[in-house]
């Protein structure tokens, strides 16, 4: 795999925008933005409406995944090109998410939206009609989701990456600085853990650095095995999955692992060890 | 914003009811006396390490609820127009700051 395989930049969006087999989607947490404006034919996925079970804590089954893509006009042949906001965070993990369920044609735009916008490009409030398909997802692919005891296992023997800001890793805030500080659970990070932000992997305009940087950050200065299996997670796994791509797609390493249930879950477990205080 | 959601709403999320204990950093974009309505502010703290980041609002807000102290605000919008602002922030405090660009 290399990075073409799984990574397109906006020249090759905007010359490939209304081709048939290519489906732009745009992912957010907030859809407000895709109403505000999107890239020309492009769909709108929900990560919360659309990705999570509206009552347990746990993705739609794959009947729900089937019946989405179903409903978008997306097809198993289709390449899929995903985006969004927040540097990709929600795109690359619903990246992960199609993966899970088996898409083969898939591809993040470098840089997401916020490229997109601050090159100017064109944006469009027309949403567009797409006839329904008929999606066959596949079972989840348990090798690439963490759950809970495999990340308790993994302590001291996997490499375990925590992505989120070094404040929240050592315990100084319990989320990103762009949300009010809340939530009631421990803070702190899981023994043995590096931190390495996923923001470090990141330029800018939100495209991703080039190999050798991205292989130097995480072999050379944050000290990872790489012949080890990886185990990623953050507060929800959204940025945990923008370094689950970097990681596994981009540097096309072996067994990583985005432990989705991450900070929200692993900081509520009773009993659990927690470390606190800075990166060592 | 609830907890089960980590996404940064534009202009950022709103400071909710009886958060004394915020550090809050808040402000407003403006370019040629105009809000500038597409762009991101991001919070940077010692050495430029990246911190947060939200798009901005429709009127060029945004805002923060950062650690107590000393931050880079960094301001990016289309055509290249960038600038920075140090700000402080204090639990219980909200700073405010508009920035020209």
């Amino acid at each position: 795999m290399s990075r073409s395989d799984v990574l397109v930049d906006a020249d090759w969006v905007e010359a490939h925008i209304g081709e048939p087999g290519v489906v732009l989607v745009e992912v957010d947490e907030d859809t407000s933005a895709y109403d505000k404006g999107h890239i020309p034919t492009a769909v709108k996925v929900d990560w919360k409406k659309d990705l999570q079970d509206p009552v347990r804590r746990d993705f739609v089954d794959k009947t729900g995944f089937e019946a989405l893509l179903s409903a978008r006009g997306i097809s198993n042949e289709d390449t899929v090109v995903l985006y969004g906001g927040n540097n990709n965070w929600f795109a690359a993990y619903a990246y992960w998410y199609f993966k899970l369920y088996g898409h083969q044609h898939i591809k993040l735009l470098d840089g997401g939206r916020k490229k997109w916008e601050l090159d100017s490009r064109e944006l469009s409030t027309d949403v567009p009609e797409r006839a329904k398909s008929s999606y066959t997802a596949q079972e989840q692919n348990s090798d690439l989701r963490a759950l809970r005891d495999e990340v308790l296992a993994a302590i001291g023997k996997r490499n375990l990456v925590d992505v989120r800001s070094p404040d929240e890793f050592a315990g100084r805030l319990l989320a990103p600085a762009h949300l009010p500080q809340e939530q009631a659970q421990r803070a702190g990070h899981i023994p043995t853990a590096r931190n390495v932000p996923w923001s470090k992997a990141a330029n800018e305009d939100g495209t991703f650095k080039s190999d050798d940087d991205l292989r130097a950050l995480y072999e050379s200065e944050a000290g990872l095995d790489f012949g080890k299996d990886t185990i990623a997670y953050c507060r929800i796994g959204e940025r945990s999955a923008h370094t689950w791509f970097v990681l596994h797609e981009l540097l096309d390493l072996a067994n990583v692992k985005n432990y989705d249930g991450s900070w929200t879950e692993y900081g509520s477990l009773v009993g659990v060890p927690i470390e606190l205080g800075e990166a060592r | 914003m609830s907890a089960d959601g980590c996404g940064a709403p534009a202009g950022g999320a709103a400071v909710p009811a009886g958060a004394g204990d915020q550090a809050v950093v808040e402000g407003r974009v403006l370019h040629d006396g105009a809000p500038v309505g597409t762009g991101y502010a991001r919070l940077l703290g010692t050495g430029d390490e990246f911190v947060a980041e939200v798009p901005l609002a429709g009127d060029g807000g945004f805002r923060f609820f950062a650690a107590p102290g000393s931050w880079t605000l960094r301001v990016l919008a289309p055509g290249g127009l960038r600038a920075e602002r140090v700000v402080d922030a204090g639990y219980g405090q909200v700073t405010k700051v508009e920035v020209t660009i």
